[in-house]
């Protein structure tokens, strides 16, 4: 551990800091302010809210009919989850364990999605989704949701498939296990940690997804962060406090899986996937 | 699934030709990847490629009518400058800060309270961080009330529904982004290298411009492609908290009005593409200028 004594060293730590602080301190407040808002009886013009109550949520409740949404969104979420597992997990197995020429195509093939922003790859897929019949319906949201999941589960279990020794698949081979058994009873239960962390991150995506559900949904098929859209564009019609209520109620469903999923991976791998793709390449 | 299973063990019938495929590694398992390939060959390669060769069919005027009317209408050419003024400085004030903060963060020992704060906007998405912006950085909200409090302004500053307000969302969802993508790299550096800089003498300035700065320039030029490309699809923040008719009128809008307002789906897919050229030219230029610097291994070793 180096340790800097000069003055100029000092000040450029607490520089480093303040500037931290600033930020966490204006992103902090930024949700408090929502928060608050959501509360509130009346706040104009003062520091803190007239009064306090929760009758913007029965009002966000109904006016914005959060109880289909939130079904919906749930619907679609575990639609994504469970169909990225399926798919992602078996690519996944087949990349960690062989190498075959194209690989390196079949791996950009899987990577351009996520470097790819939504809103770029998303229109011309809605334009298809929409002529093939399935756009503005509940599996056209679900298909496009899957585009990034999928990638992103397999670059997630391809790491964790390579730890696990191939000894141990050739054992139960020659106890007479046949692939089926092999998935079950010995890759399941040993991938299960990494398989739990990339599904609770691809429920935390999905439900935070906008662009491509936004693409790609019809009025029966909106998630949460799509009705807040429309809610915050239509701002006006509705008091602003029922809009952060819905804000609130969308941040809680966020955040819930967000810290579930945090027990099993660490924050910069929420980010950090350009790490899978230097190993990988 | 019949077939994967029963070649998956080739071993049992010695085909020659399921052999000699087995050698160069295809075989069942190998066939495993086949339906997510397949899958993203139909929902992902398939749209471009429709796409692509929809707007090369414009609904008016000939092959390239539709790049030839993007180009020719300053209200939607613009939109390419204004995505640009966007995400340039966005991008590069969250490397600037993102690099002291990550060297500093990596010497941390509990380093998990401040990720996880700062993965919070990643995660709650940019409609929140703009429905919360909205309040907060409104002609009522805290800031202003803060900067009235201590004097240093008269009355509230305008920062909603104009560049700034684009620009803050930006910095919130994309700073932590790039800050913890970079301290991803740093903290892949092997802490020996600047300890044995330190040991001959540098300063803390020359360990980092002459020992850390070339070993982070080929991550950092990753983080600041990614940060770029996200920038650069700003959709959602630049409607609800810009001024979506004029200052930010953004690619996107131009792309998403052409194709749910207009529906001119040929047209849409031409500035989808644009946008995807434009992306790719920027991330190109990028990673030319890092192939210039040092490449290899940022671990310590003997040598």
């Amino acid at each position: 551990m180096i340790r800097d004594t000069t003055i100029a060293a000092k000040l450029w730590i607490t520089a480093v800091w303040v500037l931290v602080g600033f930020f966490v301190l204006n992103l902090l407040a930024m949700i408090t302010t929502v928060i608050f808002s959501s509360f509130a009886t009346r706040w104009l013009g003062t520091w803190l809210p007239a009064g306090w109550t929760t009758k913007w949520y029965f009002t966000a409740w109904t006016e914005f009919q959060l109880g289909d949404v939130l079904l919906v969104t749930f619907q679609i979420v575990f639609a994504v989850v469970a169909l990225s597992g399926i798919l992602g997990v078996t690519a996944a197995y087949a990349l960690a364990r062989r190498d075959f020429p194209g690989k390196k195509l079949v791996m950009l093939l899987f990577l351009l999605p996520l470097l790819v922003p939504p809103i770029t790859f998303g229109i011309p897929l809605a334009t298809v989704l929409y002529q093939a019949g399935v756009g503005g319906t509940f599996w056209g949201v679900v298909l496009a949701n899957l585009v990034p999941t999928v990638p992103f589960v397999i670059l997630v279990m391809i790491p964790f498939i390579e730890q696990i020794d191939p000894k141990i698949e050739a054992a139960a081979r020659v106890f007479g296990a046949g692939t089926f058994q092999l998935f079950i009873h010995v890759l399941l239960p040993m991938l299960l940690p990494g398989i739990l962390a990339a599904l609770l991150l691809v429920l935390v995506r999905t439900v935070a997804m906008f662009e491509l559900t936004f693409l790609t949904a019809g009025p029966t098929s909106q998630t949460l962060v799509v009705a807040l859209y429309y809610s915050v564009f239509a701002s006006g019609v509705r008091a602003v406090q029922s809009i952060d209520a819905m804000a609130v109620v969308y941040m809680i469903t966020t955040l819930v899986w967000l810290l579930i999923a945090l027990r099993f991976v660490n924050p910069t791998q929420i980010v950090a996937r350009a790490k899978h793709q230097q190993t990988a390449a | 699934m019949a077939s994967i299973t029963a070649s998956s063990s080739p071993s049992e019938y010695r085909l020659p030709l399921r052999q000699r495929l087995a050698v160069r590694g295809i075989d069942g398992v190998t066939l495993l990847v086949l339906p997510a390939f397949l899958f993203l060959l139909a929902v992902f390669v398939y749209p471009f490629i429709y796409g692509l060769v929809l707007s090369f069919t414009p609904k008016e005027g000939g092959l390239f009518g539709n790049y030839q009317k993007f180009f020719s209408d300053p209200f939607l050419y613009d939109t390419i400058l204004t995505t640009l003024w966007l995400a340039v400085p966005v991008t590069i004030i969250s490397i600037a800060i993102a690099i002291p903060v990550a060297l500093r963060v990596r010497l941390l020992k509990h380093q998990r309270l401040l990720t996880t704060i700062l993965v919070l906007p990643v995660t709650l998405g940019t409609v929140l961080v703009a429905e919360g912006l909205l309040n907060y950085l409104g002609p009522q909200g805290w800031f202003s009330r803060t900067l009235i409090q201590f004097g240093m302004i008269d009355r509230p500053l305008k920062l909603t529904n104009n560049y700034w307000g684009v620009f803050a969302s930006l910095i919130i969802t994309g700073f932590p982004f790039t800050f913890l993508l970079t301290l991803s790299y740093v903290s892949g550096i092997d802490p020996a290298l600047e300890q044995a800089a330190a040991t001959h003498g540098a300063s803390s300035w020359q360990r980092f411009r002459h020992v850390m700065l070339p070993l982070l320039v080929p991550g950092l030029a990753i983080a600041f492609c990614l940060s770029f490309v996200q920038a650069f699809a700003v959709f959602p923040s630049a409607v609800l908290l810009g001024a979506p008719a004029g200052p930010t009128r953004v690619i996107s809008i131009a792309a998403y009005q052409a194709a749910f307002e207009q529906y001119d789906y040929s047209m849409a897919s031409a500035i989808a593409m644009i946008m995807a050229a434009v992306q790719l030219l920027i991330v190109v230029a990028i990673l030319v200028i890092r192939n210039m610097f040092y490449r290899g291994s940022t671990a310590g070793g003997k040598g």
